[in-house]
């Protein structure tokens, strides 16, 4: 796939001056709109998740008028809510050194030095609000018996910083959000529209004036105007079919605004989270997560011998493999998310894996059973338990778990400056949507705190600024019609299709092609295939699909294969970006560039910037933005 | 496995509807409930039938998108369960399964096993929250609340909406739902201030919303995938009787 490099992006909207100050700059340089002019402007928020959810409420707070849309039936389902682990936040409650700018370091480096410092710094400085404004909300976070909240300390932290809800987190602060969002629904700042899908921006004298969406129950496509339009549509790990995502995220509201002019950023960062249930069949819809949480006091092993087929329990200790302990001694089971999931990886490819068909490891509790008894570990990991062993049918109280890697998250998204702006102004992209803060992989417990930090704290003030010049008047009509079209005519093509296999039949081999090619590991080879193979098989989807029913009803057809349409352009975007970068950071494991102990090995000569994708009619364009690390120096990172 | 599906299958709202048969062979017991019915979609998309519509979406028991009436047990038979993680080990080789959507007058069939919730949201809009806009928090140690508390609010907190409750109940009841609600934030010192308003508001709501009223049955507790004890009615009730009195 060809392309072509285009100019630098040089400015990114950050303050100047020592970072401490540069959100406060921020803040006060942003203009403010008066209270009785923000009625007359007009916000749209696409998606509801954790970002969308508070962004669209705070909005409503403001006094902005707002129009929030999201494809479930209600804004409360977003797939935040299955987050379990927890949210970091600085707040140092346990006196045990943490700080922001520890949580800014941490960050930084556990991004692999692919995050602007500027971004992460506001991140871990607002990560306390965070905490106050859900508390406020009753967000029934654990508690000690004295009253104060429980902390933990959770992947890849050496302090304990992580609140958390038992294992339900996300469900906890999703519905704290979504609650003030319904309370902004009932005061009528926020109009909602569920089951309706974003299918096209519309982009009118150069802004983002609108969207067009699809309801999902009737079929009638719609044109909604704001003067804003704010995406929140979460990641893009779907890409893989089979991920810990829900069945219904799509990259669709993201890549049709990229294909309107939004730059895409490192579309190949993807984290791949370690402790999923292995996948048990032809058949498997998803793949499950539990929270890593588990490896605080769960360990991880393998027999060290291969193809070893006793049950666990007959495998004596000095044959067992506690390859995590044993390869980082200071970090131990609690090493990053990517580090773990390639060492399991590479413990299976040795032939030591565990389970049907090799491909898991064993997540084993019986240490911390003997350490702290059965009740207290069903206190803290019960309902993970019972998760486990509702769907594989074993009881991890008895026998180990075993785990492998899915697809979790993407640190990729729509590129966007210190305001949160893309590159179309008045097109705003917060949370998993967006490429900002997380670099090159993103830390446990730091996704929760993301999407309310920008959708809470953040994007209110920095939309503010820009709204002040508002309300920008009518939206040119011919671009209105242009974009309807445009959404009618693939549907349109969709429908008329009437091939032999079915749009699910396609996303499988998609998934499975990336996950080979575009995976844990690539290579420039498997690149190289994949970028020959995806053109052929979306060819062949457009020739050979099949939709039933019609356009004008409530289709899940239609709506898979819309979606999936749109995945096989990204995944070409992800596997060109893959194959340029040639060096390893974070969730991108490039097989040529490792040291000699296998660790991935970044080449900052090169590769220490952004990659921002430009789509033209001539093909990808790539805009580099320089990545400078004024506070952390950039090292290689050990956790040995 | 070789299964029997009997399977309600209505165009849209104004279609009567009516149980089709299908049968469905090789079906793993690995599976979940869900997955099976893929199965079953993918074989009709490619016979050119309507598949059968569904609301699903994290199938990880969460989301609380998903609910159907598995041989008239909303959820199916097994406790504490969404339909998505139910899996068919469950079930008997050669078995016929019956699958219904929610039957609710508040919940009206939108297609096959997909029905309307929005109720549910305009319950929680009559007063499901606490007012306190983004940025106006005090430090969140400034008040500390008795573990205790915590985890019984935590416990009413995990309510996933997804109206299996109404569906058990013989009423058609959304008491549950809307006890679970109060009873979260009645727990707590930050949700006192509204703590009558909200319960009046909340119940008021759910009676115009057309559910029935609660006679103690307890089928929705039965069924409810979280486990919320019937004890939230009473604290419903409780706060609904004071803000009456006051």
């Amino acid at each position: 796939m060809k392309y072509t490099e285009g100019p630098e992006i040089r400015d990114t909207k950050a303050p100047e001056g020592p970072i401490e100050g540069r959100w406060e700059k921020r803040k006060f340089s942003a203009r403010l709109v008066n209270p009785a002019n923000k009625r007359k402007l007009h916000v749209i928020v696409v998606g509801t998740g954790l970002a969308g959810g508070s962004a669209a409420a705070t909005l409503g707070e403001l006094g902005y008028n707002v129009t929030s849309f999201c494809y479930q039936d209600s804004p409360r389902r977003a797939h935040s809510i299955a987050a379990q682990g927890g949210i970091n936040a600085a707040k140092n409650y346990r006196g045990d050194g943490d700080s922001i700018y520890r949580l800014f370091y941490d960050t930084v480096k556990g991004g692999d030095f692919r995050a602007r410092e500027s971004n992460v710094y506001r991140l871990a400085e607002v990560s306390v609000n965070i905490i106050d404004q859900a508390v406020a909300q009753g967000v029934p976070f654990a508690r000690e018996y004295g009253g104060l909240l429980d902390t933990r300390s959770f992947g890849g932290a050496q302090v304990s910083r992580t609140f958390y809800a038992r294992g339900q987190t996300g469900q906890q602060l999703l519905l704290g959000a979504y609650q003030a969002l319904e309370r902004q629904i009932a005061a009528g700042t926020v109009t909602m529209h569920t089951r309706h899908e974003m299918l096209d921006l519309i982009v009118s004298d150069g802004r983002a004036r609108g969207v067009i969406v699809r309801d999902m129950v009737t079929g009638e496509i719609e044109r909604h105007f704001a003067d804003a339009v704010v995406l929140a549509t979460g990641g893009y790990g779907n890409v893989f079919f089979l991920s810990t995502n829900a069945k219904g995220c799509n990259t669709t509201a993201i890549w049709r605004a990229h294909e309107r002019g939004a730059y895409f950023a490192n579309p190949c960062y993807t984290q791949i989270h370690p402790t999923c249930i292995p996948v048990s069949g032809e058949y498997q819809s998803k793949l499950t997560l539990m929270s890593e949480s588990l490896r605080n006091d769960g360990r991880v092993w393998v027999p060290l011998k291969k193809n070893d087929t006793r049950a666990p329990g007959d495998i004596p200790e000095e044959e067992r493999d506690y390859y995590l302990e044993r390869i980082y001694p200071a970090f131990g089971n609690l090493v990053p998310r990517d580090i773990a999931s390639r060492a399991a990886k590479n413990v299976c490819d040795e032939g030591r894996g565990v389970g049907p068909g090799g491909l898991g490891v064993f997540l084993d509790f019986r240490d911390a059973i003997n350490r702290l008894g059965r009740d207290a570990v069903e206190k803290k990991y019960g309902n993970l338990f019972e998760m486990y062993e509702r769907i594989t049918g074993e009881n991890p109280y008895d026998v180990p778990m075993r785990i492998y890697p899915a697809v979790h998250y993407t640190m990729g998204g729509l590129w966007v400056d210190y305001d949160l702006q893309s590159t179309i102004p008045g097109l705003f992209v917060i949370g998993e949507a967006n490429f900002s803060d997380h670099g090159a992989n993103r830390l446990g417990a730091s996704a929760l705190m993301q999407g309310l930090a920008d959708g809470y704290f953040v994007l209110p003030t920095t939309i503010g600024d820009y709204l002040a010049d508002g309300p920008f008047g009518d939206v040119d009509e011919e671009a209105v019609a242009e974009a309807e079209i445009k959404v009618r005519s693939k549907i349109e093509r969709l429908m008329s299709v009437n091939g032999t296999r079915t749009p699910d039949s396609f996303h499988r081999e998609l998934g499975k092609l990336m996950w080979d090619y575009c995976g844990m590991e690539r290579t420039e080879e498997s690149l190289r295939k994949a970028l020959e193979r995806i053109p052929e098989l979306r060819e062949e989807f457009w020739q050979n699909v099949k939709v039933t029913g019609t356009a004008e009803e409530l289709n899940q057809v239609l709506e898979k294969a819309g979606r999936v349409a749109d995945f096989f352009d990204l995944a070409e975007l992800m596997c060109l970006d893959a194959l340029v970068r040639t060096e390893s950071c974070g969730g991108h494991f490039r097989a040529e560039s490792q040291d000699a102990d296998g660790e991935a090995l970044r080449d900052d000569e090169n590769f220490a910037h952004v990659s921002a994708w430009e789509r033209t009619p001539d093909g990808p364009v790539l805009h580099k933005e320089p990545l400078e690390y004024e506070y952390v120096k950039m090292t290689q990172r050990s956790y040995k | 496995m070789n299964l029997t599906l009997k399977v309600w299958r209505q165009s849209g709202p104004s279609d009567k509807g009516r149980m089709v048969t299908y049968h469905v062979e090789d079906v793993s017991p690995d599976m979940s409930f869900l997955e099976m019915l893929d199965v079953l979609n993918e074989r009709l998309i490619l016979e050119g039938d309507d598949p059968v519509a569904f609301d699903h979406d994290c199938r990880e028991g969460i989301c609380g998108m998903c609910g159907m009436v598995i041989n008239g047990v909303a959820h199916g038979e097994q406790r504490a369960t969404t339909t998505c993680q139910l899996h068919m080990r469950h079930f008997e080789d050669g078995a016929t399964i019956t699958i219904e959507p929610w039957r609710a007058a508040p919940f009206p069939v939108v297609k096959d096993l997909v029905v309307d919730r929005s109720a549910f949201d305009r319950i929680i809009q009559a007063g499901g929250f606490v007012s306190v806009p983004a940025g106006s928090a005090p430090d969140a140690h400034s008040i500390p609340v008795r573990k205790e508390d915590a985890d019984a609010a935590f416990d009413a907190a995990t309510c996933i909406g997804c109206g299996a409750c109404v569906a058990a109940c013989p009423n058609g009841s959304a008491s549950l739902f809307t006890a679970a609600k109060i009873t979260h934030l009645s727990l707590l010192p930050q949700g006192q201030p509204e703590r009558l308003s909200r319960a009046k508001a909340m119940v008021d709501q759910m009676d115009a919303e057309g559910f029935g009223g609660c006679t103690n049955t307890g089928e929705c507790t039965a069924v409810c995938p979280k486990g919320i004890p019937l004890d939230a009615i009473a604290q419903m009730n409780s706060d609904y009787l004071k803000a009456n009195s006051k």
